[in-house]
């Protein structure tokens, strides 16, 4: 690493220690585990751009479904909706589903023409209807159960730790069906497709109550850190707390959002190694050989669709292992909040200020974009308050002062077009 | 068996509105399939341009309303419309001239350029919420029905309304109208002929003297008067919401896509493939059903094949189908 | 592509459904110089053209030269530089050294539109038409600079090329291979060049489609514009040439007269197969 990221970096660690000693420590950790996650999603982001040149514009989807590990993972189990006419139907209407959409794949390789098409139609819609029929009733006894507090199939109880690799897995598994489809056709539509699976993950998270309760939300869902009230229940910890003179309710706020940081740092690092070793091995010279030239290593028998779906498929499970580390860090899961604005956009972001191509400069262009997220809005504020200083109250003030909330997709958007335009390789150019 | 009223019931909920919305979804897909055509990109902002010129034009509405100007029977905003455009129209040719200009000189990669516009977009995105904020805004006045329900009822003496709303007709109205001349002006002007060349062959169009940069200049200034047209319908229509227009940009792209990328007239058909998918799809049979089926045959449920959450669904499973079986969309994608 | 411009890199991205291919190469006008004045010479003098597109030169030193109304045809064998010299003849390539002069000018300093509007015609080997637009529109196009009226000038490339009469209101890219080469000859002679070149005009049709392309070329030699050519088949073309140049790794090998060249059994045997 030359010295100018050295400096780079220090630029950013110096802005949340900054933060820590002006603000308060709680913001500056809450910045800096974010940032630390949004570094991770950037890592992602960046293998699939960086790489190998894949546009993906539903990362918010991969992210959303790694968010749903945690509940399915974690949760205690609803053990009262887990009867035959209920949950298990359920899972039986599930398989329905996916044994047709299989038939119709199957008959869509072995037919042709006329009775191809009457074939897909019929195998189509008769399964949809079995589907439906199979599905509906079961749904309505899951959600049927305790409506305000459950109506949802629960999880398997297991430590949420387990969550994340899992929440990794169904974003592999969405990227597969996506790549599969969008890159196997006969030219690449995965910008368009990825746009859409995004919104369809999201429909699916918002109506299907049964699976996470929907818009109603999953709260509570288990911690891989201690709770803040048990700490300061905890005479050893009060009384540790007292030994650095501090407050035992800051303390354990602190101590939780450091055990946090510890954990995310920890997978960070792992991550970075890894990248930075499969970039260095003949596996990353060959993606670096098909994103140079692509016919070239068509030629010598690079199978390219092939490696462009399993880096594509790797980068969508790192976006899958960050969702499930921000809903285990939320403790809970609100799918209304998803927006492509925040999760998807805003990585690409990251990615382009960071350096594509680049794994240092993706982890620095996350942590930098999310403190700019972060800290945007409250200088907004403080910008517009002293414009609006000099002026009289009236609708236009409270207009202004209102709207400075959105200063930062402005500034954002101004940063990425800078940065784009006067340093086009990123802040950490790929070597 | 009620034919007759199943065909009203059929007309109400699902045709009218579908072909208003196919409407205002063909003509934010001709944006962005003249962007695509000519300037070789998709255009991520164009649903944030939508948003930010239907925002100017509900500022110029609300100006000219305290002013005590109304259209008659016709929204204020018609009269807004104009001056909405002009103001968007500036805007991004100033965009252009700040940040694409630059790019297209460089001869940079379309795909820079579409990262460029994912710039451009935060940026009017934010300008959106400054200027007119995240609320829903109803800005629609003058007559609120072409044909109202219980006049319908009363005049046919059937049991089924058929409400045509006067924001429908006017959208459908506005759009062939829009349609039409952007055509004319595409396939009978000199300047609409040396855009399609443009994007039929770059190179020679340079060898035979076409400007390029009143090339892309015109096709801004289309793209964006579209857009504005397109998102002050949608807005008249049901209501505006900034976040309503960048959520547009999926079904909008998926227009265009199905349609043939770069073809306009892919553009039209696959608007209303898609808004017609998305409405019949998402539409509760239970009504028409019970009237054409014989009451022992009728549905019990809705008849509702997917909850109407599920419209983005839609929009995409027409189009990976349409991808697979032709690749290239309804239309063959290329030239504008 | 990963090139030396970060704003091209496009990290081997072939994205369908957000952009798309076939952009162009030739540079925005409006960065080239002017025409100083130059007279005396022949009409076309590109002489002592040395240059290529990076680092490494293709064109040694190569000087082509055409009179008003003659036919001058560049032959050689592949990879010797015959379509550089004649892009860069035409301003589609910066040279290191020499200049080109056209009709007592030195254009040298001209941006390939400038050059048109000076009455260079060029045609281009490949994606010389606009496929989705008609013979007729493609016409237009080709005119797009006059400001007078062309309907004289359609009216004779209709003379020239019958059939394109025939087919005016269909799509270019629908037509076979020969039409095709029509229209794109006709959309060069639309702006009345002074000077008509064109990059391989039989590549890829038959030969007697090809015959008839000579024929036609000939006719428009004899209303007085001078043609430029590079040809792959050397011996029909050096037939009616009233000047060959044979280019080999970018200099000039031989030059002489098309019937001189023919009769030299030096190049009968390197160039033409004995």
């Amino acid at each position: 690493m030359t010295l100018r990221n050295t400096l780079l970096f220090a630029f950013v660690a110096a802005l949340i220690v900054i933060e820590g000693m002006t603000a308060s420590w709680n913001t500056a950790l809450g910045i800096l585990n974010m940032g630390l996650i949004s570094a991770i999603l950037a890592l992602g982001v960046n293998m699939q751009w960086g790489y190998a040149g894949l546009f993906n514009v539903g990362i918010m989807g991969f992210v959303a479904l790694g968010g749903l590990a945690p509940v399915l993972i974690a949760t205690p189990p609803v053990t009262e909706v887990w009867t035959a006419g209920g949950a298990f139907r359920l899972l039986f209407a599930l398989l329905v589903g996916v044994g047709v959409i299989a038939l119709a794949i199957v008959l869509n390789r072995r037919l042709a023409g006329r009775t191809r098409i009457a074939a897909l139609i019929v195998t189509l819609i008769g399964g949809f209807f079995l589907f439906r029929a199979l599905l509906d009733p079961a749904v309505e006894v899951v959600e049927a159960f305790r409506p305000a507090t459950h109506s949802n199939l629960g999880g398997l109880g297991l430590p949420v730790l387990l969550a994340w690799p899992v929440g990794g897995l169904l974003a592999a598994g969405a990227a597969w069906l996506v790549g599969k489809t969008a890159l196997g056709l006969r030219s690449d539509y995965l910008a368009i497709a990825t746009l859409g699976i995004a919104e369809i993950i999201l429909a699916v998270m918002k109506n299907e109550d049964w699976l996470a309760r929907g818009v109603k939300n999953v709260i509570s869902i288990p911690r891989p850190v201690p709770y803040e009230v048990d700490l300061q229940a905890s005479a050893a910890f009060t009384d540790w707390a007292a030994g650095f003179g501090a407050d035992p309710v800051t303390a354990s706020t602190i101590v939780v959002k450091l055990l946090y940081a510890g954990l995310f740092a920890a997978i960070l690092l792992l991550l970075i190694w890894a990248s930075e070793l499969a970039l260095k091995s003949p596996w990353g010279r060959m993606m670096r050989a098909i994103r140079d030239n692509e016919t070239a290593a068509e030629a010598m028998g690079k199978d390219v669709t092939r490696r462009h779906l399993q880096i594509f498929i790797l980068g969508s499970a790192i976006c899958g292992l960050a969702g499930a580390m921000i809903v285990t860090l939320d403790s809970q899961l609100t799918p209304g909040t998803y927006n492509p604005l925040r999760f998807t956009f805003l990585i690409w972001v990251m990615v382009i200020v960071g350096g594509s191509g680049n794994n240092w400069g993706a982890v620095l262009g996350g942590f930098l974009i999310w403190y700019l997220w972060i800290k945007v809005e409250p200088w907004g504020h403080a910008l517009m308050g002293f414009i609006t200083a000099g002026m009289s109250d009236g609708p236009l003030k409270t207009h202004l002062l209102d709207s400075a909330a959105h200063m930062r997709l402005m500034t954002l958007g101004a940063v990425m077009l800078l940065v784009l335009r006067f340093s086009p390789r990123g802040l950490i150019p790929e070597r | 068996m009620d034919f007759l009223n199943a065909i009203v019931a059929l007309l109400n909920f699902v045709v009218i509105p579908a072909t208003a919305y196919g409407a205002q979804l063909a003509l934010g897909a001709l944006g962005v399939t003249l962007i695509y055509g000519i300037l070789r990109f998709s255009n991520f902002a164009h649903g944030d341009t939508m948003a930010l010129g239907t925002g100017f034009v509900i500022l110029f509405t609300w100006w000219f309303q305290s002013m005590g100007l109304h259209f008659g029977p016709l929204p204020t905003a018609l009269i807004a419309l104009p001056f909405g455009i002009v103001v968007t129209i500036l805007f991004v040719l100033g965009t252009d001239r700040a940040v694409y200009r630059f790019y297209r000189q460089q001869k940079a990669a379309p795909v820079i350029l579409v990262i460029v516009s994912m710039g451009v977009m935060f940026i009017m995105n934010g300008l959106t919420r400054f200027v007119i904020g995240v609320e829903e805004i109803r800005f629609d006045d003058g007559a609120r029905f072409v044909i109202n329900a219980g006049a319908f009822k009363a005049a046919t003496g059937l049991a089924e309304g058929l409400a045509f709303k006067s924001t429908q007709a006017l959208t459908i109205l506005t759009a062939v109208v829009v349609v039409a001349a952007l055509f004319l002006f595409l396939n009978r002007t000199r300047t609409g002929k040396s855009m399609r060349a443009f994007s039929d062959n770059e190179d020679l169009a340079l060898l035979s003297g076409i400007n390029p940069e009143k090339v892309v200049a015109v096709t801004w200034m289309i793209s964006a008067g579209l857009a504005v047209i397109a998102g002050t319908l949608y807005g008249l229509d049901k209501s505006f919401k900034a976040f309503n227009y960048f959520q547009l940009l999926l079904p909008i792209f998926a227009s265009a896509i199905v349609g043939g990328l770069g073809n306009p007239l892919g553009a039209i058909a696959g608007g209303f493939l898609i808004a017609f998918s998305e409405v019949g799809f998402t539409y509760a049979w239970k009504k028409v059903a019970t009237y054409v089926l014989p009451e022992s045959l009728a549905p019990e449920g809705l008849a509702q094949l997917l909850s109407t959450d599920y419209k983005f669904a839609v929009s995409f499973a027409i189009l990976i189908v349409v991808l697979l079986f032709k690749p290239t969309g309804l239309f063959r994608g290329k030239s504008v | 592509m990963n090139t030396s411009n970060p704003y091209q890199d496009d990290r081997g991205n072939n994205d369908r459904s957000i952009t798309r291919e076939g952009g162009g190469d030739l540079p925005y006008p409006g960065k080239g110089g002017a025409a100083v004045p130059a007279p005396g010479g022949p009409f076309l003098a590109a002489e002592n053209m040395t240059g290529g597109y990076g680092a490494a030169d293709i064109l040694h030193d190569c000087t082509l030269t055409v009179e008003k109304g003659q036919i001058a045809v560049i032959v050689g064998p592949n990879g010797a530089g015959k379509s550089t010299a004649m892009k860069a003849v035409f301003g589609m390539l910066n040279l290191r050294g020499g200049h080109v002069k056209l009709d007592g000018e030195d254009i040298t300093a001209l941006t390939p539109q400038d050059r048109v509007a000076k009455g260079m015609g060029f045609v281009p080997q490949t994606n010389n038409v606009f496929p989705s637009m008609s013979v007729e529109e493609n016409l237009e196009m080709g005119a797009f600079i006059r400001k007078d009226d062309f309907r004289s000038t359609m009216e004779q490339v209709f003379d020239l090329f019958p059939i394109l009469k025939d087919k005016r209101r269909q799509p270019a890219g629908e037509l076979s291979g020969g039409q095709r080469q029509q229209v794109a000859v006709g959309r060069a002679l639309m702006t009345q060049p002074k000077l008509l070149m064109l990059d391989e005009p039989t590549a890829g049709v038959s030969p007697i489609v090809m015959d008839e392309l000579f024929d036609r070329i000939i006719e428009v030699a004899r209303t007085g514009i001078s043609i430029l050519m590079v040809e792959q088949n050397a011996r029909q073309a050096l037939e009616i040439a009233d000047r060959g140049y044979v280019l080999v790794q970018g200099a000039n090998r031989y030059t002489d007269t098309g019937a001189a060249l023919l009769a030299d059994p030096e190049v009968r045997r390197t160039f033409l197969g004995g």
